[in-house]
């Protein structure tokens, strides 16, 4: 018994030491591998395996919830290494601004010409020197045609009281600061301290009539018909109206952000080729395609677009209007107000 | 934390005790050398680090001194943080204070139950706590909501519904339930300890069984009680995940308000700040509480 006990005792001790160990075994240099950190439930994850099966290419998935979130995982020292990231437009200025991003070789992407001119050369990385395309957004109101009694169409309907603990807001600082700014008339990329402050008034004052801030769950209480209205992003709208076809969804007239997710490589990565070739693959149209089916958002790929079926290239929640587009506005990296509007965001929420 | 201390205390005392009985104690010194390492390592560093980061200005890239974290949260024209320190402390006080008005009534009767029940049945207490804590929360919210089975089953029988999915009561039952086996073990543990002897000793001179409970009962079994406390009120105090899915930001507390520190703003010197805030607060409460010194309730989990 007091034998069983020492083995016992010595076995947890040695494995406490082989443990402390752990992650500083080399990785074998004839596995290629690579590493892709995406937003949840944002790829149809088959598509992995096709690309390893092709390939011959391990791929270490995970995934995170903002772009707060990934900018944090990749900036705070000692965290995991990853190859491929999909931030959008104002992450991708400040990754390139810190030179955290890796220049893409477009000799290995030939795929590249697939994407529609519009989506390419925009302002967060005019040369697409950075950044390829992968897919393209707005926010906006989802709204339950049983459960509203007005007509949906402004941001302003999120501070009506009689949606009192009906609605959800998001749980994203750009996202939610940017509908009270929207709503107030001004920039959502806005430097001016007295809009932010009455931004800010304006969403403490709504907390009372929120019921949650919240992120993926939102859709499945959409569905349910948890609540009157939700904040979402588009391409969240069009699966949540799939399932449930009380759903509506309106970008409101004060206008809305815009926003573009694209793939980008590292600086750091020690898996360029690989990354570059996860891409194009990520590009190809029958990919392109299943990527698009499974998430529903819009994609910037020429000939996914051009298959699509009428119903679907006419279906505003996926492809809005040029009126919609032209009144939508793309976040740009705030710069040192970053910082501010983080400590206003915690505000609301500590409140 | 005491309790385990306590616990690091005893084991050290009966190792010492062993080792001068056989005459090894070389040998066993030598022994517990990887748990000190892991203890240094995986303990000791961490907190160090916790406590310089929270008097950084940007760490870990900016490490020169500031005191503006601390600053910050005890800002008393603008008590916003504060607000959420004290909501924190009351909802954890106010769990705890259920979980033993729950607790001490159920480890009683579990404790005059005969031996092979009541064996069984605190097995199916632990039970839950073999799936994920994460999973039960979770269960809770598709049970409270508004379309969730509690109402749909209320509606049904005609009932009124209750609308508690997102208020202070949904975390508070999401505390009961998870903190709850935490109460009732250490109890129970010093309940069935009891010498019944004593208790027979008390009813032979005539004490009734209400007088037994008070004076021989319950006197005896305070440490438990006084574990059971610390088991619950730290984790009510500091969880993040109960208050993130049953509160759904509308009522956040502390542990929330630092796991977004580190995690979405990257404010680590503001993060750690709290941490050390709220670590002193833990520390300074047990201490208030009126200790049981040599207690042997704490040793159960």
């Amino acid at each position: 018994m007091m034998k069983a006990r020492r083995a016992l005792a010595l076995l947890f001790a040695i494995v406490m030491v082989v443990t402390m160990f752990s992650g500083c075994a080399k990785d074998d240099p004839n596995k290629r591998t690579l590493s892709v950190f995406n937003w949840g439930d944002y790829i149809d994850e088959e598509v992995l395996q096709m690309f390893e099966e092709e390939t011959g290419i391990e791929v270490i998935y995970s995934m995170y919830e903002t772009n707060e979130d990934l900018y944090t995982k990749i900036t705070s020292p000692g965290g995991d290494s990853y190859d491929v990231i999909f931030p959008s437009e104002y992450i991708i200025e400040r990754l390139i601004n810190e030179g955290l991003l890796a220049e893409i070789n477009y000799e290995n992407i030939p795929n590249m010409e697939l994407i529609d001119e519009k989506y390419k050369d925009l302002s967060f990385d005019p040369e697409n020197k950075y950044s390829v395309p992968y897919m393209w957004g707005t926010v906006g109101i989802v709204y339950n045609k049983t459960l509203v009694s007005t007509e949906i169409d402004s941001w302003y309907d999120l501070w009506d009281p009689t949606y009192e603990r009906n609605l959800f807001m998001m749980d994203s600082m750009r996202d939610s600061i940017g509908v009270a700014l929207k709503m107030l008339g001004y920039s959502m990329n806005t430097r001016n301290m007295d809009e932010i402050d009455e931004a800010i008034a304006k969403l403490k004052e709504q907390k009372s009539l929120v019921l949650a801030y919240t992120g993926d769950e939102v859709k499945d209480k959409m569905i349910a018909g948890e609540a009157a209205m939700a904040v979402l992003y588009s391409g969240d709208a069009a699966t949540v109206i799939d399932q449930n076809p009380d759903l509506g969804y309106v970008v409101p007239v004060e206008g809305s952000n815009i926003w573009f997710d694209n793939m980008c490589i590292l600086s750091t990565s020690q898996h360029k080729t690989e990354a570059e070739e996860f891409i194009n693959f990520m590009c190809r149209t029958d990919i392109a395609e299943m990527n698009r089916a499974y998430i529903n958002y819009s994609s910037p790929q020429r000939e996914v677009y051009e298959n699509l079926p009428d119903e679907v290239k006419a279906d505003p929640v996926q492809y809005p209007s040029d009126e919609i587009y032209s009144h939508c506005e793309v976040y740009e990296d705030l710069g040192d107000y970053t910082q501010i509007y983080d400590q206003l965001w915690t505000e609301v929420i500590a409140s | 934390m005491k309790g385990r201390l306590r616990r690091a205390e005893s084991v050290k005392e009966d190792a010492s005790a062993q080792s001068k009985g056989l005459g090894v104690r070389g040998r066993t010194s030598m022994l517990a050398l990887p748990f000190s390492v892991y203890m240094v390592i995986f303990i000791a560093a961490p907190l160090l680090l916790i406590v310089l980061y929270s008097v950084c200005v940007d760490p870990p890239g900016d490490m020169s001194f500031t005191l503006e974290h601390f600053r910050r949260f005890f800002d008393f024209e603008n008590p916003i943080y504060l607000q959420v320190l004290w909501r924190s402390f009351y909802i954890a006080v106010i769990s705890t204070a259920i979980c033993l008005l729950i607790g001490y009534p159920m480890a009683y009767i579990l404790s005059r139950m005969k031996p092979t029940v009541r064996n069984i049945l605190s097995v199916l207490f632990i039970l839950p706590m073999w799936m994920n804590f994460l999973l039960r929360t979770y269960a809770w919210m598709s049970l409270l909501e508004n379309t969730g089975l509690i109402n749909t089953a209320l509606e049904a029988m005609g009932l009124p519904a209750i609308n508690i999915m997102y208020t202070q009561w949904a975390v508070v039952l999401g505390n009961v339930y998870n903190f709850l086996p935490f109460m009732i073990l250490p109890i129970y543990n010093t309940l069935v300890k009891i010498d019944p002897a004593v208790v027979e000793a008390a009813q032979d001179l005539g004490a009734s069984g209400r007088k037994v409970f008070r004076k021989i009962i319950l006197p005896l079994s305070v440490p438990g009680v006084m574990s059971g406390i610390s088991m619950t009120f730290m984790p009510a105090i500091t969880t993040f995940v109960i208050s993130k899915l049953l509160g759904g930001g509308q009522y956040t507390l502390i542990g929330d308000l630092i796991d977004k520190q580190y995690k979405v703003t990257g404010d680590w010197g503001f993060g750690s700040a709290m941490s050390v805030i709220i670590m002193v607060m833990i520390l300074i409460s047990m201490n208030l509480m009126p200790s049981s010194s040599k207690d042997q309730g704490g040793g159960l989990l």
